[in-house]
């Protein structure tokens, strides 16, 4: 099994900040338009983690001209060029999907961590 | 040029390609293939190499098979497969290590796949059962499987019910993504036949040309390339 170990943890990266459910980050995605890369940056609420190893997940949610929008990141995808955490926030459960269910100021409220 | 490798399946995972792209890949670990034997038309009728691989206890051997590796000057082992390079590519020396694939290259796998059991048609052949509502008695059934005294028999490759898997299967045309020699293992993208732990062989692809990808998945757009001139439409002006 060792082989499989080696070549997951060759692709995973060492620089991914610690970070939780609850918390606001800003994930910075390389986007290829054309022939050309840029950055692009994604800002809202972490509300899950998924998966374990290269293959972990997490799903960000932010209310984006009145619309949620969820996007899911792999975490030790190359095409993600810096994950950074804006606040810290406490969450109660592991999935934050009834954040889904609110409307206005309280959809994007979370407990700030103390 | 390769020629082929016999490899225990170690397991799948998934790997990103430099434009960040995930790919499904079965890890095969082959160290130590050792050629045993050579085949040729003269002696045995055919041409063909005798590749060994995976160390095997002396008592497990029978005396014939011990003797056969010895003449080969080979450790016992456990696993014999015979390749069967076209002319000339096995002559001198053969490299039976992983190096011989290149990162790109198509190659088909075989392997026994894992047995399934008994299995019903909808299972074995994909059939399309019955109904399963407004009064169907049968739900999973085979249905009619023929004509009247006209053939008067069931025609041949009919689908039965019977015993499903676990049996010598290929799958073609996956690509090899990439080729450890420090571990000896090679990863194939996709899916191959059997269970964990069990012995296939990689050969080169039969119904791909030879001519090796430089990369796989995305490729760097050539400008030049969109603007290839339809050969139909070239001399009309």
């Amino acid at each position: 099994m060792h082989i499989l170990e080696s070549i997951e943890n060759e692709q995973k990266k060492s620089d991914v900040p610690s970070f939780k459910v609850g918390d606001s980050v800003r994930v910075h995605t390389k986007v290829v338009e054309g022939d050309k890369e840029r950055v692009q940056i994604f800002t809202g609420i972490v509300i899950g983690r998924k998966g374990a190893g290269i293959n972990e997940n997490f799903t960000v949610r932010r209310i984006s001209y009145g619309e949620g929008v969820e996007r899911v990141f792999p975490i030790h995808s190359p095409r993600i060029a810096k994950i950074e955490v804006e606040k810290q926030g406490t969450a109660r459960r592991a999935k934050l999907n009834y954040l889904r269910d609110r409307k206005g100021k309280q959809a994007m409220a979370v407990r700030e961590a103390k | 040029m390769s020629i082929g490798i016999i490899g225990k399946k170690v397991g799948m995972t998934r790997i990103y390609d430099a434009a960040g792209k995930l790919t499904p890949v079965t890890v095969i670990a082959a160290q130590n293939n050792v050629l045993v034997q050579r085949k040729t038309v003269e002696t045995d009728g055919y041409n063909a190499i005798q590749v060994a691989f995976d160390t095997q206890k002396k008592q497990r051997l029978t005396k014939a098979e011990l003797g056969h590796l010895a003449k080969a000057g080979c450790e016992p082992k456990k696993e014999l497969r015979e390749f069967r390079p076209k002319n000339g590519e096995a002559d001198g020396d053969v490299n039976l290590s992983v190096t011989q694939f290149e990162v790109g290259q198509y190659v088909d796998v075989s392997g026994r796949s894992k047995g399934k059991g008994f299995m019903g048609v909808m299972r074995k052949h994909n059939f399309d059962g019955q109904g399963a509502a407004h009064g169907s008695k049968t739900h999973r059934r085979n249905g009619a499987i023929g004509c009247r005294s006209t053939p008067g028999r069931i025609w041949k490759n009919q689908g039965m019910p019977g015993h499903m898997g676990d049996r010598e299967c290929t799958t073609q045309n996956l690509v090899v993504m990439q080729v450890r020699e420090s571990d000896g293992a090679i990863l194939i993208s996709g899916a191959i036949p059997g269970a964990k732990g069990c012995y296939v062989e990689v050969r080169p692809a039969v119904k791909k040309l030879q001519s090796v990808r430089s990369t796989f998945g995305i490729k760097a757009v050539d400008p030049a390339d969109k603007k290839q001139v339809n050969p139909a439409k070239k001399n009309k002006k």
